[in-house]
């Protein structure tokens, strides 16, 4: 079977999705040219009506995105880089994540977001920041967060086909991640976990880039005898919080690896969950690795300092087995 | 114009759905029977029905936080409106929007919005399924002079300009954004005069006047619907009542317009200016206008009465609907 790039993946999902109905279409900056190739070839397709370069408007187009979920179409709305979201944040927050609920049950919002988010290497503060935990807190969004491609094509197929607002966060440093995909028409659910890893001693809960990161530790830790399970929940709203406590009474032991920040992120979330619902059993407390609460910095060494990395994942895993 | 005499009355309906619903709303809220914020919009009756009066059933809108209007001049039911406004579980939005949210998706209202300028780009999405699902609609977007001033405006004219989405923007122009006079806030007199800004009609005309609104209304709906893009309409117009019911405990003795503009305006009645529009024209008699405030008043009572008896949300619905599926 062919291997896969995670750009390629998203690609291959927007065509056969927009294949199978024709009121999906794309929308967002550069789409039809599409800068990072995600999108590349859809316009030669579907059409220039399908495929639509906005102007760099994010509350307008969003909102447009908004009023044309609730209009009867299925959008997917590029928001190139996840920060700009903050531009958008009425359109997302107060819009499309409450109207179905305020509407009692009226309004249809089957719109998928697509963003490029976290590290990539000197891209700065405002366009490397992890954005999912801003949205942890917004009833009536689901967060899809794919760490290779496999799981990218699935997830993002299902976003599509979800009649819920779903953000599906694209990792910027994973594009030519490589992989290969089940054939046919391949779905993942939304809200299903996947264990990444089967073992025994710890359970390290791992999202998006970090899964891959995780999985090389856990192979250096398996020369020790050192038995790392690695979950990767997929998505964080629905959260699978049933695989997550299984892991843990098996290993007695949680660490949480994220690319977000320390306070208020989805690390801080995770282990909350762990804390409130598996303390029984646990046997140390639940350990998390993240970014550091600073903006991410411009220069490579200090952006080095300030991400969760692969030492920093291993001196937590020492740390929760007590070796 | 086309407008037969059926449609004349229709529209002298809705404006009297409108004028009563709203009065009773404010006495309902100021006697504290129901909950929360509200803003009513009476004097700003034609506005809303011209526009409507002017669009299909399968048309849709988007209103504002004083909504109530719009969406009676869509078609809305009072007795579900007024149910939703008490908090019962037999209103449109089963108790979970209230006063500033009410919304009844079958007649095309895609929200009112809590969100000044939320309803923009929401209205231009709308306009931009219907040409992606090449479907034969236009969208009105209700939205007041406040609006105008947030990034949404800008962001959804250009965009409805340069994709020539079938979009009507409505500006309710009252004068007022909460207590602050507009002209001190505005960079211009005449909302208007920005459509010249995104390349598309502008157009100042009386809001007061049912049939004007009417008239230019149905040329930009169907200017949207034969391709030709947006419109903007600024309706010149004045509420009556406070911002928000019950405003007086905020401002305490301070006071932000005259009684002499306040009265001036009152001169300027949607409902009168019809009703003399009607004895002029020699086509509709007294009595027929007369019916049909015998016939709202009716209906309206009728409405508080179901939204008086019907029960209450049961808590355990307060994790219904957040998501569909």
């Amino acid at each position: 079977m062919a291997q896969t790039t995670y750009i390629q993946a998203i690609n291959q999902a927007l065509g056969e999705e927009m294949e199978r109905d024709p009121l999906t279409f794309v929308m967002g900056e550069d789409v039809v040219l599409s800068a990072f190739g995600a999108t590349k070839g859809l316009v030669d397709k579907f059409g220039l009506r399908r495929v639509r370069n906005t102007p760099i408007a994010e509350a307008g187009f969003v909102g447009a995105a908004v009023g044309a979920a609730m209009a009867g179409t299925r959008p997917i709305c590029e928001v190139e880089f996840a920060s700009f979201f903050y531009c958008a944040m009425d359109q997302v927050c107060n819009q499309a994540a409450k109207l179905r609920y305020m509407s009692g049950g009226q309004a249809r919002m089957p719109i998928t977001f697509r963003c490029v988010y976290g590290a990539m290497g000197g891209a700065a503060a405002q366009h490397s920041e992890t954005v999912y935990a801003q949205f942890l807190s917004v009833p009536g969004i689901k967060l899809v967060v794919p760490s290779g491609p496999a799981d990218m094509k699935g997830l993002l197929k299902s976003a599509i086909r979800d009649d819920n607002p779903v953000i599906v966060f694209e990792h910027g440093a994973l594009g030519g991640l490589r992989e290969e995909i089940p054939a046919g028409d391949y779905l993942v659910p939304l809200g299903q976990a996947a264990i990444k890893r089967a073992g025994e001693h710890v359970t390290v809960v791992a999202i998006g880039a970090m899964v891959s990161r995780t999985l090389r530790v856990a192979d250096r830790l398996a020369k020790e005898e050192i038995s790392v399970e690695v979950i990767d929940p997929r998505t964080l709203v629905p959260l699978d919080e049933d695989a997550i406590l299984a892991s843990v009474q098996k290993t007695n032991r949680a660490v949480v690896v994220d690319e977000g920040h320390w306070r208020g992120g989805a690390a801080a979330d995770i282990a909350a969950i762990i804390g409130e619902k598996g303390f029984d059993f646990l046997d140390g407390p639940v350990r998390r690795v993240t970014t550091l609460d600073v903006p991410i910095p411009f220069s490579p060494p200090l952006e080095k300092a300030a991400l969760a990395n692969e030492a920093k994942i291993e001196a937590a895993i020492r740390a929760a087995v007590g070796r | 114009m086309d407008l037969g005499k059926d449609q004349m009355l229709e529209m002298y309906r809705a404006m009297t759905r409108i004028r009563l619903f709203e009065a009773r709303v404010r006495d309902l809220a100021t006697a504290n029977e129901i909950p929360g914020f509200v803003h009513v919009s009476i004097g700003e009756e034609a506005s809303a029905t011209g526009v409507c009066a002017a669009l299909r059933p399968t048309d849709r809108i988007t209103s504002t936080h004083r909504g109530h209007g719009h969406l009676i001049a869509k078609g809305g039911r009072l007795d579900r409106m007024m149910a939703e406004i008490f908090g019962k579980r037999t209103g449109y939005c089963k108790g979970k929007g209230g006063s500033m949210h009410i919304v009844d998706f079958a007649l095309g209202i895609l929200g009112a919005n809590g969100i000044v300028g939320g309803g923009l780009p929401i209205a231009t999405g709308s306009a931009l399924a219907a040409v992606v699902a090449q479907r034969d609609e236009v969208t009105a977007c209700f939205f007041g002079d406040g609006a105008s001033n947030e990034g949404t405006f800008h962001e959804s004219l250009n965009l409805a300009a340069v994709w020539k989405l079938p979009v009507v923007y409505v500006c309710e122009n009252n004068g007022y954004g909460e207590f602050t006079p507009m002209r001190t806030v505005t960079s211009v007199t005449d909302i208007a005069v920005r459509a010249q800004g995104y390349g598309i009609p502008g157009h100042v005309i009386d809001g007061n006047d049912v049939l004007e609104v009417y008239r230019c209304a149905s040329e930009a709906i169907a200017r949207a619907r034969a391709g030709e893009g947006p419109t903007l309409i600024e309706c010149k117009t004045y509420r009556w009542e406070g911002h928000v019911v019950g405003e007086q405990a905020f401002l305490g003795k301070a006071s932000y317009r005259s009684e002499q503009e306040v009265a001036e305006w009152k001169t300027r009645c949607p409902l009168i200016r019809f009703e003399k529009f009607a004895a002029e024209s020699g086509k509709i008699g007294v009595a027929e206008l007369e019916k049909i405030r015998v016939e709202t008043a009716a209906e309206l009572e009728a409405a508080v009465k179901f939204a008086r008896d019907s029960p209450l949300p049961d808590p355990a619905e307060v994790t219904d609907d957040v998501f569909s599926g």
